[in-house]
This record gives structure tokens, sequence and C-alpha cells, in this order.
């Protein structure tokens, strides 16, 4: 169950993730920082005023966050848009940047929501953090979210605009002389892809139902881009079906790092080993394969029925004729 | 505030700014070079302190050795990410560079997480660089010397090997223009492994400094660090050496001076560098003494 | 009136004066040409007229207006197109895709109609699509339309920079080295199309070139630049025999 919950998620962010990485080629390392702000934006909006005052024992919560209830759906959405406020503010200095900056610019903006979390303390209870959420979160939402996330995502990237961000990756000098303005295109994609972290950063905190500063690290940064990596930068279908591996997987791999009996033998676990392998996974994708699992191609019903009628591949039509 | 705290605090921003200037003139080097961020970077200082710990406190050897040691297996170890992460993508996108540079950082954060736990190791620091003078009220840690000596001898070392030889003058080609020198016959991977090399082993003083300024060792120690070098290093201008120790100064004192004037923001402290960041590429791009980033000729 | 004039145009980059001084006045339709021997600025003009650059001098005026240091997108919107002298594809994109980018910044739909595929956008992508499969006709790329660009061959590349460009709708056309890399029958085929293009688009081009005699032909009118100087500036005939030219060409 939870474990289904989560590949939704993880669909929603790597969807949203791939979109300004892959599709419009800039390195954006700070999702962690929209997903913070969603979890706890929608997170102080569902709790009710008594259970707030119990979570908020050193510094009481302002006012009127302090009063306000919503309903999950709301504050969910609520959650979005205040990632996608906080996008429009850094989307300004951000895409005045390329490249590597750009990468360390968005990658401060983690740091910088992170420090706020640790010290806003009548917002966020600082280190802290948020207990006992209601568990809001069930296979509708969250799967009704990565449907809806996925579907706006590749109706965007199949039209026209899509066009556009692609031609930006490409070459931006060239997109430019095509009469595109490639800030505001790149702004809106970041925007777009603000408001699923925002949306799944809310998802993840009533799946988990606590949350503090420390859950939102880059190392989850990481983690997206590992997926959106292996599944093939620009492609959205990649994005979906390493965002499902790499969660199962995830789930799979714990087993390195918990102590085992195996036989008889207890093989004690080794914390970090794996982020090792993940780690050495996303090098030698990088290096060796870097279209990762599917290149920048994406699912289709004409490509399956090709793939069906054409047989295995290596397999000559007629070959089998006298 | 009076005189002597201020005195107090341009001493401790003097030393804060050194070792990060320090370690930005690595990532400058590196960038020079080959325009790439070496992600890395901040956890070679990680690399240096653990090899440290291990010949002092494991082993017992007498700490220049372990010191000496230490710094020299860094400089190997930046060579080795040059070959394993970087050469083999040095003509893919930038992007698979850049990722392979972050992949390789959390390598190395993790093996050491495997190999030596996540606990946090005290760092033995050698009684030479302990105790501290007092002046007149003013108290002054031996260290917050000796940071500032090594910085300015090792930047001496780098300025005559930079300008006075032949694989200085070649780095300085390379550097203006990767294309041409190709094709002049200088055997290019060599001066890149070079670089890498010597940004390395001052990236092995520099950790070993940090170890001995906050004298605990953990496995992603570098990771703060080395993204303040870099924002150091952005702030004097990317590329220039002298604008990596500029900038790193600045950022130092006022690091420091944010604490020492605003106590209540003292958690905040982190943020400076990239609140600075930030403020900077909205209003002079190209960093202090910088060329333009990242702008492409046509 | 001239459609695009610069009045006293300058382009330093430091200390180097890439450009000084450029008068240039193009009237509506036709082609002009802009030569110069290496480094003489002429990639420079283009960068220029183009809102790549933004002079350190000077006035660039397009069809009446003062268009300087207006940003690249922006002066596409105005109906100036370009070409790159080292060719700039979209090179993982299909040949019909680039085209289709071209024809992008004349879509009047929104994001949200896009994402929705409202009637408007439905109706805009039809007609792009056609339009861009006439152009890739019209241009001899048809049967190449799916591929990725950067898999075509050299000449091709040139001609489907060109399509992208006019698929902007441009009133005017800078087209850098056209004829760079290609062998005499590939240029002789080059110099009927862009004639052609002219033509049926009524198009004014200006074009940068380095082969004399292929200028000298294709253009009504030259400007030549040295150095950052105009050192000249006529029909073709005048041109050949300035003493200025001969010697800038020919050296001492
Ligand atoms: N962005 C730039 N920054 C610095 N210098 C530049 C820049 N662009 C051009 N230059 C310089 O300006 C001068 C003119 O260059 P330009 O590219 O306009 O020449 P060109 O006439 O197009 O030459 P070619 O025939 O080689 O294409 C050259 O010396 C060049 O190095
Ligand atoms: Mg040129």
């Amino acid at each position: 169950m939870r474990l289904l919950n989560n590949v939704a998620i993880f669909i929603t962010l790597a969807v949203a993730y791939n979109l300004i990485n892959g599709v419009c080629g800039q390195l954006h390392l700070g999702p962690n920082a929209f997903i913070t702000l969603g979890a706890y934006t929608a997170a102080l909006l569902t709790m009710t005023p008594a259970e707030k005052t119990l979570n908020f024992l050193v510094t009481p919560l302002y006012w009127p966050l302090s009063q306000a209830t919503l309903p999950f759906p709301a504050a969910l959405l609520a959650g979005g848009l205040v990632a996608v406020a906080f996008a429009l503010l850094t989307g300004f200095p951000v895409f005045r940047v390329r490249g590597d900056y750009l990468a360390i610019v968005t990658l401060g903006f983690g740091e910088v929501v992170r420090v706020l979390a640790n010290n806003l303390q009548g917002v966020t209870n600082g280190p802290l953090g948020l207990k006992g959420l209601y568990p809001y979160t069930n296979l509708w939402w969250s799967w009704g979210v990565a449907v809806a996330a996925t579907a706006v995502v590749a109706a965007l990237v199949n039209s026209s605009y899509g066009r556009a961000l692609n031609a930006i990756r490409e070459d931006e000098t060239a997109a430019k002389a095509m009469g595109i303005n490639t800030f505001r295109h790149l702004l809106g994609a970041y925007l777009l892809s603000a408001f699923f972290f925002g949306v799944g950063g809310g998802l993840l905190a009533h799946l988990i139902t606590t949350i503090s500063p420390s859950l939102f690290t880059f190392f989850l940064t990481f983690n997206l881009l590992i997926i959106i990596v292996v599944g093939g930068l620009g492609s959205t279908t990649g994005a979906i079906l390493a965002a499902a591996g790499f969660t199962l997987a995830g789930e799979w791999l714990r087993i390195v790092e918990e102590p085992t009996a195996i036989f008889g033998f207890t093989i004690p676990g080794i914390p970090g080993m794996r982020m090792v392998i993940l780690s050495l996974a996303l090098l030698l994708v990088i290096i060796f394969c870097r279209r990762g699992l599917m290149g920048r191609r994406e699912f289709s019903w004409a490509g399956l029925g090709r793939l069906l009628r054409g047989g295995l591949p290596g397999s000559v039509p007629g070959a089998g004729r006298p | 505030m009076d005189l002597l705290t201020f005195l107090q605090q341009l001493i401790n921003g003097l030393s804060l700014g050194s070792l990060y200037a320090l370690i930005a003139i690595g990532y400058t080097l590196v960038y020079g070079i080959l325009r790439l961020i070496n992600f890395a970077h901040g956890d070679l200082l990680m690399v240096a302190a653990y090899v440290a710990v291990m010949g002092v406190g494991l082993f017992s050897w007498p700490w220049p050795a372990a010191f000496g040691l230490a710094v020299g297996l860094t400089g190997l170890m930046g060579v080795l990410l040059e070959r394993g992460a970087y050469r083999p993508l040095r003509r893919a996108p930038r992007i698979s560079l850049l990722i392979s540079a972050i992949a390789a950082s959390f390598l190395l954060e993790n093996l050491a997480l495997v190999i030596y736990g996540g606990r946090a190791k005290p760092f033995p620091v050698p009684e030479m660089f302990t105790g501290a003078f007092v002046w007149g009220g003013l108290f002054v840690p031996r260290l917050s010397l000796i940071i500032p000596l090594v910085t300015g001898a090792l930047l001496a070392g780098l300025f005559l090997i930079i300008y006075r030889t032949a694989v200085g003058r070649a780095m300085r080609a390379i550097a203006s223009d990767l294309a041409t020198v190709s094709l002049m016959g200088i055997d290019v991977n060599r001066i890149i492994a070079f670089t890498f090399l010597l940004g390395s082993l001052l990236a092995g003083a520099g950790g070993l400094l940090w170890a001995m300024k906050y004298p605990q060792v953990n496995p992603f120690m570098g990771i703060l660090p080395g993204l303040k070098a870099f924002i150091a290093a952005v702030l004097g201008g990317i590329g220039n050496v002298t604008g990596a120790v500029l900038g790193g100064l600045l950022l130092g004192f006022l690091e420091v001076m944010i604490v020492a004037f605003f106590p209540a923001w003292a958690g905040y402290r982190d943020a400076v560098a990239f609140t600075l960041l930030i403020v900077l590429l909205l209003l002079r791009p190209t960093g202090l003494l910088g060329e333009a980033l990242g702008e492409e000729k046509l | 009136m001239a459609l695009l004039h610069t009045e006293n145009l300058d382009m330093r980059f430091g200390g180097l004066s890439a450009l000084e001084d450029l008068n240039l006045a193009v009237p509506a339709g036709g082609l002009y040409g802009l030569i110069g021997p290496n480094g003489a600025g002429k990639t420079t003009v283009f960068n220029l007229i183009s809102g790549f650059l933004k002079p350190t001098g000077g006035r660039i005026v397009w069809d009446g207006e003062d268009v300087t240091g207006e940003p690249p997108h922006r002066l596409t919107d105005w109906g100036i197109a370009r070409t790159f002298q080292n060719i700039r594809l979209f090179s993982d994109l299909s040949v019909l895709d680039n085209v289709l980018v071209g024809f992008h910044c004349r879509s009047h739909a929104t994001w949200g109609e896009a994402v929705l595929r409202l009637p408007r956008y439905r109706r805009e992508e039809l007609d792009r699509r056609s339009r861009g499969l006439a152009l890739l006709e019209e241009v001899g790329l048809a049967e190449a339309a799916d591929q990725p660009a950067g898999k075509l061959p050299y000449g091709h590349q040139r001609r489907l920079e060109i399509a992208r460009a006019l698929a902007t709708e441009p009133r005017c056309l800078l087209l850098d080295e056209p004829a760079a890399g290609l062998n005499p029958q590939e240029t002789g085929d080059l110099i009927s199309f862009i004639r052609g293009i002219q033509e049926r688009y009524n198009l004014t081009i200006l074009v940068i070139e380095h082969n004399l005699r292929l200028v000298m032909g294709l253009c009504q009118h030259l400007t030549v630049l040295d150095h950052g100087l105009t050192i000249a500036a006529g029909p073709p005939a005048d041109i050949r025999k300035h003493p200025e030219v001969i010697r800038a060409y020919l050296g001492e």
C-alpha cells in the first residue's frame, strides 16, 4: 500500500523533474526546496488548531496559520501554489544564468529553504518538524495526481510549446533566432514543475505523517536525478518506468543496509551501501549509456503495434520461407 | 560593539576567509580549464581528513608523515576522479558532465560512510596547532594565524607554477582556448590531469586545516565548505585565482561579521553564501573580477 | 525609405573595435551582399541586427522604428530572421520539427490552450503542419521530414536552416555564408534557391559571402568591410574595380 503510494508520488515528482531537466535541458538541482514548501504548506493547512498547539510547544505558530484548517485537496492545491509562488520569485535570478551556475543556484534554494525551515520556528516548528499528520494520502489521491501530472506534462511536451522547449535544450541561441522568448518558456516549464513538486510534497507529507527539514535534503533531489537519468533524460515514459523501478528497487536495496540472517549467519547491515550502489549506477549510466532506458523515445500505441507486428527485433519477416 | 571585539572578529574572519580562499582556488583552477564545477571537490577535504585520522589515530604515525600522506593521496584521488568520471564525458553534453560530477561526489561520501561509519570522529589536532595567544584581551588561536600563513605560502607556490613554468603556461593557454591548444601539440590530457592534481592537493591542505579548525570528521563534512568555497570562487569571478582569494576572504568576513553583529541570525549563517550568490547573479553576473558567466560567443 | 538602416553603428569588444561607424541602408526587396576578409566584422553586423549583441554606439532602424537593443526573439517577431555561419540546427529534433519550431513564434494559443488541446490550438497546429510539410516540399526535404536534422547531409542542413528561418515568416532574411562548405554543384543550386525564395516571398535578403564571384552574380548591391570599417559600397560592377577592395582582398 505504502509502496504503491510511494511509486505514484515519485512518478509525479519525476515527471515534473524531467520536464525541466530532460525536456528543457536545464540542470535544476532544487526540487527538494519546492517539495519542502509543498509539504509544509499542505501539512500546516490540514492540521487542526488543537494539533498545532500540540506540535508547536517551543514557539507558538503564527496566526492566522494557527487557526486555519482546510480540506485535504485544498491544502494540496495550496502547497502547489506556494511552490509556484516561490518559483516565480526565484525564476528571475535562476534564468539569468545557465549550465553550471543554474545548477548551483538552484542547489542553493534547497539549502536556503532547509535553513529557513530549521530556523523559522514560528512557522515550521524548526528541527522538530510536524508530527501526527492525518494520513490523508491514499491510492486514489496519489495515483490521481500522478495520472494528472503525467497527462498535463505529456500534453505540454507534445505541443508546440514542448517543441520550443526541446529547441531551447538543443540550441538556445538558435531558439532565440526562431523568435522564442526563451526566458518566458523556461519560466513556464519551471512554474509547472514547481506546482507538481509542491503537490507531490503535500502528498508525501500526508503519507509519512511526520515531516522535518532533514527529510528534504539534496539527497531527495539526487534520487530524482537518478530516476530521470536512468529513465532517459527527456522521456516522460522513461521517467515513469524508472520512478516505479527505483521505488521498488529502493525497497529491495534496503536489505543491504539492514542486518539480514541467511542460513543462520547474521550479516550486519552496511549503512551507506545503498547509496554507494545507486551513485555508482548513476555514474555508469551517465558514462556508458547516456541515453538511459528510453533515450528520448516515448510510449505510443502505434509504436507498440509496430513492435508487436514486427515481432522480436532481429527476426526477419519471411526468413523461414524456402 | 567595541574595537576589541571588532578586531577579534576580524581575526576570525581572516582565518575562515583564507580557508575558503584555499578551497576556492581548487574550484577556480579546474573551472578555468574545463569549464566544469567539480562537485566532488568539497569531498576531497573529507578524504584528506580521514586519511589523517587513520594515519595519526590508527597507525600512530608522526603527524607530518600522516598529513603529507593525506595531502598526497587527496591529490591522487583528484586525478583519479578526472580519469574516471570526467574525462570519458569531455565531449558529452554539459548536463551529463555535471551529473557525473554529482554522482562522483555522492559516491565518495557514501564510500566513506561505508568504510568509516556515520559517526563523527574526533580529529587528532597536533599540539603545534593548538593553543592561543592572548594579547590584551584579544584571543588569537594559533591556528587562526597558521591558516592565513599556509594559504599565503601555497598561493605563492601556485603563482610560481602558473606563471613561471612550462606547465603553467600550458595551463593558461588551455584556459583561454582549449580547441586551439589541442592543435598545437600540447598533451591536453596531461595538463588537465596536472591541474586536477594541483587543485586536489590544495583541497587536501584545506581539508586538514578545516579538520583542525572544526576538529570533527564525518563523511559529509566536505559538502558545505565545498559549496561555500565554490560560491566564493564565483563571487571573485570564476577562473580567476586572485578573484577566488578575494571572494573567499569576503565570504569569510561576511559570515563571521553577520553572526557577530546579529547573534539572533546565527542560524541563518549557512544561507548567507547562497543569498549572496543570488544577489550577485542579479546585479553583476561576472563576479568581482571575472568574465561573463557561461555566455557563448556566436 | 529603407526597410532597414543602421546609423553610425559601433561595436567594441573590450579593446577590440570589431565594427566602426557602419551606415547601411537596405531598401525593401532584393539581394544585398556584405563582404570582407576574415575577421572584418561581417558576422558582428548580423549579430547586431538580429539582437544577439547590443551595439556600443549607433542605432538600428527597422521599418521606421528604432529597434536598437531589442532582444533577438522580438526582432524575429518584427520580421528579421537569420541563419548562422556554423549551422545551428536542433540536431536531435526531426527535420519537420525544426521547421515547426520556426512557426511557433506566430502562434496565438496559450500554454493552457495547448495543454488542453482547445480548438484554437488544434487549428493552429494543423495549419502549422500542413504549411511545414509544404515548405519542406519546396526546399526538397520532404522525404527526410522524420529524420533527425543532425543526420542530414551538410548541404541539406544548410537548406533546412534557411527553411526554418522562412517558417518565422520574415520580411528580411540574413544569411551568414550560406555557401560555405558546399561544392560548386551545390553552390549553383543554392544560388537559384535563394533567388527563388527572394522572389516568391518578396524578401529582402542580406547575404554574407566569402566567394566573391558568387555575391557579384547574386546581389545588386554590396558593402565591403575590412577591420570593422566600411571601405566601399555600391553595385558589384563598381566594387570589382574599387582599389581599396582589391587591396583588402589581395593584400598589398
Ligand atoms: N562575442 C565576441 N567577443 C569578442 N570578440 C568578438 C566577438 N565576436 C566577434 N569578435 C571579434 O570581432 C572581430 C570580427 O568578427 P566577425 O565574426 O564579425 O568577423 P567575420 O567578418 O564574420 O569573419 P569570418 O569571415 O571569419 O566569419 C573578430 O576579431 C572577432 O574575434
Ligand atoms: Mg563571420
